[in-house]
């Protein structure tokens, strides 16, 4: 015998479970939408249009110089976008260009390496507004990256450094090879580990 | 409830003491724990570790279609270690043929070797001189077992005073020396000092050309500076706390 109480109960747990259903897949269409616009905000897309509206600053690039293991500061003018995705990417389009340049204190014979930069807040970081910058490199710039600790190191180093003088949010950095880890950048520096900006210190030329 | 959790935990102990030395690449789940350096008990020996770096189809930098860096690396560590044999000095060595050894491999001979200096030898066609690198790990202080895949944070303070005194055995050589830290297995896995040495070539000034990796009288000149310093370093690696 089924009593109204348990009818009643039976009906109000239905409701609930088709109320949450509908909730549940707002969500997910939501989160889908934000996804979409996420990935059309990104560099690779807007750069040109970006760039475009951009105003001309002054930016820091920390250059790297292979005969004495040292960073050093650099200022360039160039239309910067707004976006920080953004920023972060000119800025190593400009790195990469010093690189490339004949005469180049660190050559590396491409100078576009960096397809994107992502920016994303630190996890679990204490009170702190840090963001950790994931830098995607293309396999095509790491093929041509001299092999050694030394110019790998300072590749890195560069990158990290002059994202953080520019950006200073940025206080961590992941690097990614066409969008995986890799263990090494060309059989030496480790990309399985995250970067702290702190890291560049003792290689800035004061 | 409590009791099965009990069992689950004693079960993932017992699983976690028997995990074999892995040989493959690093995995941070089963790597065997760092021996403590208990050095106050047992009458220390000077041990050095010289690690050959690359080897097998690793090979390296490629400097031209000949020259590979396992090569040249191989090649430094049997002539230093004959060098530092001849000055009565321990040598372990990590690889001796033109072999692939893992990143685990080199770590476990040189932490079960509890080595005074733990040496890794690189060469580049970058740069100048020799690069001589320490791990960018954060000091940490010591503890009875130190994570694998850091362990090198332990010895940072001694790894700067053997690098120290290696730039300055280089520096009466005249080779130029270039400092730096770095993120480099297997070194921040050695539980030892440690020192990665990169040979560069020679830049030449305005009027002389480089000179090359291969120079015999050149590679001589890093040998002698190399041998000198971690003789030294017997006299002053035990002083460390
Ligand atoms: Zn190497």
């Amino acid at each position: 015998m089924i009593t109204r109480f348990q009818r009643f109960l039976f009906g109000a747990m239905l409701l609930a479970a088709v109320v949450m259903a509908v909730v549940l897949i707002r969500m997910r269409e939501r989160a889908h939408d934000r996804l979409i616009m996420a990935a059309d905000s990104q560099p690779m897309n807007t750069l040109s249009t970006a760039l475009s509206t951009a105003q001309v600053e002054t930016i820091t690039l920390l250059v790297a110089n292979d005969m004495d293991g040292s960073l050093i500061s650099v200022e360039r003018k160039f239309p910067m976008p707004k976006d920080p995705n953004a920023r972060a990417r000119v800025l190593m389009q400009k790195l990469l260009e010093e690189y490339a340049a004949p005469k180049s204190t660190h050559p590396i014979a491409n100078a576009s390496g960096v397809d994107e930069v992502f920016l994303m807040p630190v996890p679990q970081q204490k009170g702190g507004q840090g963001e950790m910058a994931v830098v995607n490199l293309n396999a095509v710039f790491v093929q041509a990256q001299p092999s050694g600790i030394e110019p790998e190191t300072l590749t890195l180093l560069s990158m990290i450094a002059t994202l953080h003088a520019n950006l200073p949010q940025i206080t961590e950095v992941r690097f990614l090879v066409d969008g995986q880890q890799k263990d090494t950048l060309a059989g030496h520096a480790d990309l399985t580990r995250v970067y702290l900006a702190s890291d560049t210190q003792t290689a800035v030329r004061q | 409830m409590l009791l099965s959790l009990c069992a689950l935990l004693a079960v993932g102990a017992a699983a976690a003491q028997e995990a074999p030395p892995q040989s493959t690449l690093p995995d941070m789940g089963k790597l065997p724990a760092v021996p403590p350096a208990t050095r106050a008990q047992v009458q220390p020996q000077y041990v050095v570790v010289l690690d050959a770096a690359h080897g097998g189809g690793d090979v390296g930098a490629r400097f031209t279609d000949k020259l590979l860096e396992k090569d040249l690396t191989l090649g430094f560590s049997v002539r230093l270690r004959q060098a530092l044999a001849s000055h009565g000095i321990q040598v372990i060595t990590t690889r001796d043929t033109d072999t692939a050894v893992s990143m685990v491999a080199r770590g476990e001979a040189a932490n079960h070797a509890m080595a005074a200096a733990c040496i890794t030898l690189h060469a580049t066609a970058t740069g100048s001189g020799v690069h001589l690198f320490t791990s960018s790990l954060a000091p940490t202080p010591y503890t009875k077992f130190l994570p694998w895949q850091t362990g090198q944070s332990a010895y940072a303070t001694q790894s700067l005073r053997l690098s120290s005194e290696i730039s300055t055995a280089l520096g009466h050589t005249a080779v130029p020396v270039t400092l730096g830290r770095t993120s480099l297995q297997p070194m921040d896995s050695f539980a030892c000092p440690a020192v990665a040495v990169e040979i560069a070539p020679l830049a030449g000034g305005n009027t002389t050309s480089a000179t090359p990796l291969t120079d015999v009288g050149y590679q001589n000149r890093i040998l002698d500076a190399l041998t000198a310093a971690l003789t030294q370093w017997k006299n002053d690696w035990r002083q460390q706390p």
